[in-house]
């Protein structure tokens, strides 16, 4: 089946199985290997973007349901050369140790800045529940997002 | 990890639907597939074709009938939770559904699909239990409404027929003086499932029950209500003593289920403990009102 949905503000059309997973088109077709596949089960985040301006767990989402949608990823933050502040805040305040689940963390993160341009500490905590990092690094996580809200 | 193949459509209307329904036997209603896909992935279900309602544009929105709200079968959990018009008329939805899962589950999860998923730890059937919500389907024989009390019938099992979908389902305003609701729950905490979880819709008059309805989830195989604490309560003051003894009882006759999370004794105590605490916000929120 054919589908199209707009990446990053480029059109992209791919050719895909109805089984195939919105993060395998992603990935394999469109080469944006920022999103990373964790679980796999739908408990981790990882592989989080944003479709029509909400964060989804890719690995969940059939391409054929993401037909005609919009998708933002990680590598669609970034404009005019400047990091999108949160990534920034992760990285002024050590958001990550492997990096592993970054992408996905700040891709959630957005769409909570979306909902709740000020949110506080326990706020964030519930925001992020979603996304899990092993290298147990939520103190600094909760401190970047904290750190980025007050910038934007 | 692929899903096993299947025949895909994604039909535009209801009547389409449910004619792809009839024409395929071990055909799976797709909604926001939040239940569906894992098990599917997992290869615990493999239907030979899915029928993609997304792009139904008939199965969306909220919508103020009067006495009523009615929610388009494809609401999801995140619109739910935001609405402004259930915010102010029946504020019990919006606060389960804040406990739903997280933030990307609620954001493609929908209530039509909970609903007639029927997993026995889904926040929504205890909600729809309490507010005594009715569940409108359609199948190729016409429309009907099915009351949520006749709505769950066992282990991820809803009184739906093969053919039928659900198109919406309407709940009563709350927001009158004297009625007041609450919801407690205790969740997994890595999956956010109920490991118990009680929601509560409490109707006062001269400062006495004068109806209640209870909703359990999480515990048994199916969402059902605590009858023996309704039955308690109704013409009683709605006091710590009425709510204490009440809630002992809601356990009472339930089957509850053990698992690797919790025994069926725990369950149990569960249910009481968050009856009493749920009835106890309820209390709270309708002497503020």
């Amino acid at each position: 089946m054919k589908v199209s949905m707009k990446v990053n503000g480029q059109l992209r059309e791919a050719d895909v199985e109805p089984r195939w997973l919105l993060v395998h088109v992603l990935r394999e077709k469109f080469g944006l290997t920022g999103t990373n596949v964790g679980c796999d089960t739908t408990q981790c985040g990882a592989c989080t973007v944003l479709m029509n301006d909400m964060a989804v767990k890719s690995c969940n989402v059939l391409a054929v349901q993401a037909d005609g949608a919009e998708i933002i990823t990680i590598e669609g933050l970034k404009t005019d050369g400047q990091y999108h502040p949160l990534q920034q805040a992760f990285w002024d305040e050590h958001g990550l140790q492997c990096g592993f689940c970054t992408p996905g963390m700040i891709m959630a993160a957005v769409d909570l800045l979306k909902h709740e341009a000020q949110p506080n500490y326990a706020q964030i905590r519930h925001g992020i529940e979603g996304n899990l990092c092993r290298c147990t690094g939520y103190e600094n996580i909760v401190r970047a997002i904290r750190q980025a809200a007050d910038k934007m | 990890m692929y899903p096993a193949p299947f025949e895909y459509y994604a039909p535009k209307s209801v009547g389409e639907a449910l004619s792809l329904l009839s024409q395929n036997a071990d055909a799976k209603i797709l909604a926001g597939g939040h239940s569906l896909l894992p098990l599917m992935k997992l290869r615990l279900a493999q239907p030979a074709a899915l029928i993609d309602i997304g792009k139904i544009t008939d199965l969306y929105g909220i919508s103020d009938m009067g006495n009523t709200i009615s929610l388009g079968a494809l609401t999801t959990h995140h619109d739910v939770e935001h609405s402004g018009v259930l915010r102010r008329e029946c504020p019990l939805l919006p606060e389960v559904a804040s406990h739903i899962g997280d933030r990307q589950v609620r954001n493609r999860g929908t209530l039509g699909g909970s609903l007639a998923h029927a997993d026995p730890a889904a926040d929504y059937p205890a909600a729809m239990l309490a507010l005594g919500a009715h569940i409108e389907v359609q199948g190729t024989g016409g429309k009907r409404s099915i009351s949520a009390d006749d709505l769950f019938t066992g282990l991820l099992q809803t009184s739906l027929n093969v053919n039928e979908l659900i198109v919406s389902v309407r709940v009563p305003k709350t927001n009158a003086k004297g009625q007041s609701v609450a919801y407690a729950k205790f969740p997994h905490p890595a999956s956010r499932y109920a490991i118990a979880g009680v929601a509560v819709w409490v109707k006062l008059e001269n400062d006495q029950v004068s109806d209640v309805r209870v909703g359990v989830t999480g515990a048994a195989d199916h969402a059902q209500r605590a009858k023996k604490t309704e039955d308690a309560l109704k013409g009683k003051a709605l006091n710590n003593d009425a709510i204490a003894a009440a809630a002992k009882l809601a356990a009472d006759g339930l089957k509850t289920l053990g698992d690797v999370y919790a025994s069926a004794d725990y369950r149990a105590h569960l249910v009481n403990t968050l009856t009493a605490q749920a009835l106890s916000a309820a209390q709270a929120r309708a002497h503020g009102m």
